[in-house]
């Protein structure tokens, strides 16, 4: 069973990793120009279909660009998105999550009411809203997010630091005189870290994902940027005739985010086990 | 327990005011309301008109205690698309996205508690192991493209199911499942989780000891005390996927309030999106009220304080 | 005096770990058999074997394990469940988190009758007012409504009782039934299991760690130590002349007022109980042992004193 968790998790890094890599590599990886349209040869199925051609391994979309390229630049935005998205929620998750944790008291309410207030706000209808007013781009679609995912992070850092707060070497730091921001910063935050990697990897699945359906709605990222999920709107009104058009973003989609989900959760059972024995 | 109750109300009272504050806030992010609404091809005199009319030359401050005191009595003003009072539009609305919303957790449900017991009796075999697998794979869909997956396979292909619209109980089936797999993971986590806990109490080896048959020990033991933490996030699923419904809605056609609301967007109706960002909030902070209580009806403990 | 319980040589395993390793005793009808020795000895596990409710991560065996002349070791689970609650019963340690939080104490106390004899919820609603007054809990009517949590420990413990007596059954297993208890009220409950026995004729196994529980209750008495009963021996003659030395050393643990003067120092063990594989040969208390000798490494003869008085040790009589 330990194997198998094992498996998961590597598994996961693997995908996760390969991802990373196209993403980085994508200018050397991608063969055709991902924007250049070319309306006489448009939706050209994969190589592995009849008719399909080597030239371009997974087809063309409407407008006669090459999908690969497109599907290779598409994860650069996914990657790009979750990153930065949990970097944004993430500080601002760990600051109330560890200042609620910390200081305790009305403090706390406070921050507690916060968590309470942005859960109860539906997050896709305002994300939509947001970038609808502002006008859609990548930095607006991060901000929005990373605005509105922090409630996760809040949520475990705020436990993780109740429960260190009482931990003996905390009260040592305190009678040794040090500062509340040293103690914080330097005792407090890196003994959180180990479940907050957790909250992050479910953080940029959830931020990937939503990034998706906000594009996919057409209030995303703008096009002609190849988002995957942009990618199914686009080709959402020729998939009864070729469906692939919809499953090569969509697959590629699901394996990103299985593969962050999966790593997720084998760190989340590496720490388990790790606090146990 | 009346203390509590009476802590939760004023906890929930003050969500809602801090987002009525949050919906008048955001559709003013945009700088001038007016050129939005009077849309790009307008001239500074019809932008200047439709000020006046919206009343947007009033100062900010006074427009929104205008617009709070008015939506204190669930008046939302009128549509600038549809032209119809914004309450009258969510009141027509809202019996679709409550009924996906109830179909959705109910397939969701469904699937997610037999599958969290199966789990939590196995726990750490195979199956277990499997049974989390596939709830990860279903978490990592994203719902517009299973729901169009859906689409071209029962709809298309096999002739099942209606592809769109709101004509009968079979429209909402093929919305309802894409709506389920976004809940099914965390219930039933948590469903396999409390089992697991449960399982392992003291009382359980009491109803064994007691030589009660395995069912009740189960059913009857176990499942009475896994469930009030299900309660819970079964009415958070619930509100999570009534505020979801608004991609499902515009894959599916399915004129509810996630539609609506989606259109309003796209069409600068703010009073709506208001509305609708208002009520979402709203049903979201009754459904954990409820399920609070419910918790408290479900648990001896709980009832007595 | 007939044998109700009879264990032969049980071993229980868990991985690489025994727990028990070839215990043997029998429990007589109407009489206390109590197991004695430190946490970890492997008593509880014994007691949960006779229950058949090990953890699934445990191996059994055993030359027999017998209830009432019938041979229960190869009883499937649901022929096994048919005699728990109604001709064996236990109690546990925690009365606090033994009951379930969620159901009344008459629905709990209900469902172990209606199981075994069936009947309406109203006759076991009767039975069970009927067995909390027979454990001398006061207002029983009004128990019966009441949920786990409005209990005290002590009435909790009571109510456990009661519900293990339900189906009148002929032996009792008791878990160290007063160790989360306050000294008051473990007094009381001892009296009552006392009390109730003579009234029932009940047979109780009584686990327990306390030497001066041993002494109130016990009819017999069994030693363990690592997995085996190292002594065993009726009441009297095990507290007048203990044999095995761990024997000897928890009796010299306990101040006997009068006995020990004031300064002089209280006896100890020194050490704690071992981690026993599968294959460890020889006497498992010769680490801390004061009479060790060489021949403690090699396997342990059991010699049998007369008056139904044995004990596992080199040292002959």
């Amino acid at each position: 069973m330990r194997a198998l968790r094992n498996a998961g998790l590597c598994v996961g890094a693997v995908i996760v990793g390969f991802t990373l890599l196209v993403a980085i590599f994508a200018p050397i990886l991608a063969t055709q120009d991902p924007f250049a349209q070319d309306l006489s040869r448009r939706l050209i199925v994969p190589f592995w279909m009849e008719g399909g051609s080597t030239n371009h391994l997974l087809g063309t979309d409407q407008l006669g660009r090459d999908y690969l390229a497109r599907l290779i630049y598409g994860a650069r935005i996914s990657m790009l998105i979750g990153i930065m998205t949990v970097v944004t929620s993430g500080a601002i998750g760990v600051a109330m999550g560890v200042i609620g944790g910390f200081f305790g008291g009305r403090i706390d309410d406070m921050i507690l009411f916060a968590i309470t207030a942005r859960l109860s706000i539906p997050l896709i209808l305002v994300a939509l809203a947001v970038v609808s007013l502002v006008g859609s781009s990548l930095t607006v679609v991060v901000m929005t997010l990373g605005l509105l995912l922090w409630d996760r992070f809040a949520v475990v850092a705020r436990v993780s630091t109740m429960q260190i707060r009482t931990l003996d070497f905390v009260a040592a730091a305190w009678s040794a005189g040090c500062s509340r921001p040293r103690i914080l910063l330097r005792e407090v935050l890196p003994n959180i870290l180990s479940p907050l990697a957790v909250v992050a990897t479910l953080e940029m699945a959830l931020a990937i994902l939503l990034e998706a359906a906000l594009s996919f709605l057409g209030l995303g990222v703008p096009p002609p940027l190849p988002s995957w999920g942009l990618m199914i709107a686009e080709a959402k009104d020729y998939m009864f005739f070729s469906p692939w058009v919809i499953m090569v973003p969509g697959l590629s989609l699901c394996a990103l985010v299985f593969g962050i989900n999966l790593l997720g959760d084998g760190l989340r059972d590496l720490l388990k086990t790790g606090r146990t024995t | 327990m009346l203390h509590l109750l009476i802590r939760r109300l004023a906890v929930a009272f003050l969500v809602c005011i801090t987002v009525l504050t949050f919906a008048f806030a955001l559709t003013r992010l945009s700088g001038d309301l007016a050129i939005s609404i009077a849309g790009p091809s307008a001239t500074a005199a019809d932008i200047e008109v439709v000020r006046k009319a919206y009343g947007l030359d009033r100062p900010v401050v006074e427009q929104f205690f205008d617009w709070v005191g008015r939506a204190a009595v669930g008046d939302f003003g009128q549509s600038y698309f549809y032209k119809e009072r914004v309450s009258k539009l969510i009141v027509d609305r809202l019996p679709v996205t409550m009924t996906l919303g109830l179909v959705g957790l109910g397939i969701a449900l469904l699937v997610a508690l037999p599958l969290g017991v199966v789990s939590a009796l196995n726990e750490g075999r195979v199956i277990d192991r499997v049974i989390s697998l596939v709830a990860l794979l279903g978490q990592a869909m994203p719902s517009f493209w299973l729901g169009l997956i859906l689409m071209v396979t029962l709809g298309l292909k096999l002739g099942w199911l209606p592809i769109s619209g709101t004509g009968s109980w079979e429209h909402f089936v093929m919305p309802g499942i894409v709506l389920a797999f976004s809940a099914i993971p965390a219930l039933m986590r948590l469903t396999r989780s409390g089992m697991i806990d449960a399982m392992n109490a003291d009382y359980i080896r009491t109803a064994r000891a007691k030589g009660l048959s395995r069912t009740s020990i189960v059913l009857k033991h176990a499942a009475r005390n896994a469930a009030m933490p299900v309660v819970s996030i079964a009415a958070v699923q619930l509100g999570f996927m009534l505020g979801g419904s608004i991609v499902i809605e515009t894959v599916f056609a399915l004129h509810g309030v996630g539609f609506l609301a989606w259109e309003s967007i796209s069409k600068n109706d703010f009073p709506t999106v208001q509305a609708v960002v208002l009520m979402l909030a709203i049903i979201y902070t009754l459904l954990t009220l409820g399920a609070d209580l419910l918790n408290a009806l479900l648990d001896p403990r709980l009832r007595a304080q | 005096m007939t044998a109700l319980l009879e264990v032969a040589d049980l071993h229980i395993g868990f991985g690489g770990l025994a727990a028990v390793r070839g215990a043997s005793f029998t429990v007589n009808k109407g009489e206390t058999h109590c197991l004695v020795g430190e946490s970890g000895c492997g008593k509880s596990v014994t007691a949960l074997a006779m229950m058949g409710l090990l953890p699934a991560n445990a191996e059994r065996r055993t030359a027999a394990l017998r209830f009432d002349g019938q041979d229960i070791a190869g009883l499937s689970e649901r022929e096994m469940s048919r005699l728990r609650g109604d001709r064996i019963a236990m109690i546990f340690q925690e009365p606090m988190t033994s009951l379930n939080p969620a159901y009344t104490v008459g629905s709990q106390m209900g469902e172990v009758y209606r199981r075994h004899r069936g009947g309406t919820r109203q006759a076991a609603l009767d039975r069970a007012a009927e067995l909390l007054e027979r454990v001398r809990i006061t207002s029983p009517g009004m128990r019966l409504g009441q949920f786990p949590h409005q209990l005290s420990g002590g009435l909790r413990q009571r109510v456990m009782i009661a519900m293990a007596l339900m189906c009148e059954p002929e032996l009792l297993i008791a878990d160290e039934p007063t160790t989360a208890l306050d000294v008051t009220v473990q007094a009381q409950i001892l009296r009552l299991l006392a009390d109730l026995q003579t009234e029932l004729g009940l047979a109780i196994l009584m686990i327990t760690h306390d030497l001066g529980i041993v002494a109130r209750t016990a009819h017999r008495v069994s030693v363990m130590y690592a997995g085996e009963i190292v002594e065993t021996a009726p009441v009297f003659p095990l507290f007048a002349e203990p044999r095995h030395p761990y024997t000897r050393g928890l009796l010299s643990c306990v101040p006997v007022p009068g006995k020990v003067g004031r300064d002089e120092p209280l006896g100890s063990i020194r050490g704690t109980v071992p981690r026993i594989g599968p294959n460890f040969a020889g006497c498992a208390f010769r680490d801390r042992c004061d009479l060790a000798r060489p021949d403690c490494s090699s396997p342990v003869v059991r010699h049998t004193l007369a008056s139904e008085h044995s004990y596992l040790c080199q040292i002959a009589p």
